[in-house]
């Protein structure tokens, strides 16, 4: 069975065409990195595939269920970090996780220790009783990430996961998303605007443009069909499949949010 | 018995997240109560200016009650009020951020969020509640401290906080911009309170208010108030059946709500 299954999966709003007929499978265990300019409609896609929005038409299977259908079966099999921070920067980390752990239906008499693992994993123990309000942004980050690996989701939705993150940072991020997968075989579907990023991370990714698929491979192989027996990157991939050398992507709406995201994380 | 255990396991499932949300509203207040002392400034002036002086004039009939007494009920209620119907806003600030998303991705139910929030804005009522409670005792106001009275006391209050709390919560998700909303919270507020017998009975209003200050929820919410808080209160109704209006409107805005509140993102 395909963990992720989608079929001319299509959303409007309005005239526009947000995602445009995407066909997608993805196997159990991948790391798959969804790539594309601004406005390209990679968190709409997730957003579908979280169950938050309907499609327009077309249908999306995640885990075995259908997100239109059987939105509280998916619910309980995924996990989610928003490309907006989503922590609550008035409690304290180790509430923050408490919460979810509740919201999660994690057992009674094993709360406690998976909120404890989920801090040590994540390097925040020392933390743990501070406001989030006074966490570095990697730390958010990470804090955001065990939140939704509490229940041990099968499949883990990460929007931007390093937006706004230094260096070293990311990497930090980077690491942890690589040993989720190793020690839980968590599949884990991200977005990303950093070449890198999906480079290092990905086993395969998908290169969407104005709602579009344009690409969809191992960076290797779309690098090997891009270069044509030239060596390139995969920004050169990017830019051959968006055709992005103009800044052509986005508007006000798009940028302004990533901006702010941007700020409140750095 | 199997389908007992499930629906069991459902209702206990459901009231437990629901409580999580408000015992994070508690958790909140407690990091930070700073917040509690300058929302105790408004109802102090209406107590100590408005209350003071109309007890002096006696333009308002009321009964065997001083004038500041009889409007003690109608300000704790005005002033869970003020708190319940921005609190909306939270919401907006929430979906701008991405902790709506995360909710509602997780396996909770629609309308066990929106009672969470209810609940939450009800966890604040009583913060406020007690606070007017202390003001106006310093004023001399002559309160009933009979257990349950109090008691009866603390769940009008929960349930008015609720119930607009949950109609702020459903314009949240229609006008879903903060200015929109805070011009909307404005115009709402007054006539709420103006047209309700929160600081005149109603038998003084010309007829076409008796008849929207009937329909208006906050009518119940005092009138419970007035007849448990203050030795020697008197009130329109039964006290059951002003719960249970308050009740009733509460439940129907929740379900309306458990719709809204995902069109929210
Ligand atoms: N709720 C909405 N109402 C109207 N238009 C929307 C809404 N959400 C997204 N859009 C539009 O749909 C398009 C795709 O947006 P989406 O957020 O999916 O892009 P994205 O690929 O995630 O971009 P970014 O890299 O900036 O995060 C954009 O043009 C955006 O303005
Ligand atoms: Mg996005």
């Amino acid at each position: 069975m395909k963990i992720i299954e989608t079929r001319d999966l299509t959303r409007r709003f309005g005239e526009l065409l947000a995602v445009n007929r995407l066909s997608l499978t993805i196997d159990e265990g991948e790391i798959f990195g969804l790539l594309g300019p601004n406005g390209a409609g990679k968190t709409t896609t997730i957003k579908i595939l979280t169950t938050l929005l309907p499609p327009t038409s077309g249908q999306a299977m995640v885990a075995g269920f259908d997100v239109r259908h059987q939105a509280a079966r998916v619910r309980k099999m995924i996990g989610y970090v928003p490309q907006l921070i989503s922590a609550d920067g008035t409690l304290t980390g180790y509430e923050n996780l408490m919460i979810f752990a509740r919201l999660y239906d994690v057992p009674r008499q094993e709360r406690e220790e998976r909120v404890r693992q989920a801090l040590r994993y994540m390097g925040l123990e020392e933390v743990a009783d501070k406001l989030v309000r006074h966490y570095s942004g990697g730390m958010i980050r990470r804090l955001e990430i065990a939140q939704s690996m509490l229940h041990h989701p099968r499949v883990l939705f990460l929007d931007e996961p390093t937006i706004g993150l230094d260096p070293a940072a990311r990497r930090t991020v980077w690491e942890h998303i690589i040993n989720l997968r190793q020690q839980f075989g968590t599949t884990i579907f991200l977005t990303t605007h950093l070449m890198d990023e999906a480079d290092e991370l990905c086993s395969r990714v998908a290169i969407m443009h104005l709602g579009q698929m344009a690409a969809l491979g191992s960076p290797q192989e779309l690098k090997t069909a891009v270069g044509r027996g030239e060596e390139v990157t995969l920004d050169d991939v990017f830019i051959h499949y968006t055709g992005n050398e103009l800044d052509n992507g986005g508007n006000f709406r798009d940028i302004s949010r990533t901006r702010r995201v941007a700020r409140r994380l750095g | 018995m199997k389908f007992f255990r499930s629906l069991f396991q459902q209702i206990y499932s459901f009231s437990n997240k629901t409580l999580v949300l408000a015992e994070l509203e508690m958790r909140k207040l407690r990091h930070d109560p700073t917040e509690l002392l300058t929302r105790a400034v408004q109802p102090a002036l209406w107590l100590l200016v408005f209350g003071q002086v109309f007890t002096r004039v006696r333009a308002i009939p009321t009964g065997n009650l001083p004038y500041l007494d009889f409007m003690t009920p109608g300000i704790l209620a005005q002033s869970v009020l003020f708190i319940a119907i921005f609190y909306g806003i939270s919401i907006i600030w929430e979906k701008d951020l991405g902790v709506v998303h995360k909710f509602l991705v997780s396996p909770t139910p629609r309308a066990a969020l929106v009672l969470g929030k209810a609940l939450s804005a009800g966890v604040r009522g009583l913060a406020q509640g007690l606070i007017v409670v202390v003001i106006a005792l310093l004023l001399g106001v002559h309160l009933n401290f009979n257990l349950l009275s109090l008691l009866g006391v603390a769940l009008a209050v929960v349930l008015g906080s609720a119930l607009f709390s949950t109609f702020s919560l459903i314009i949240a998700c229609i006008v879903k911009t903060r200015e929109r909303f805070m011009g909307l919270g404005q115009v709402l507020t007054m006539p709420l309170f103006f047209a309700s017998n929160a600081i005149y009975p109603i038998s003084i209003m010309p007829s076409w208010l008796q008849v929207v200050s009937h329909l208006n929820p906050l009518t119940y919410e005092v009138d419970i108030l007035r007849q448990l808080m203050l030795v020697g209160g008197t009130g329109t109704y039964q006290i059951g059946f002003d719960l249970g209006v308050l009740a009733a409107i509460t439940i129907i805005l929740v379900l309306i709500g458990a719709v809204m509140y995902p069109k929210v993102i």
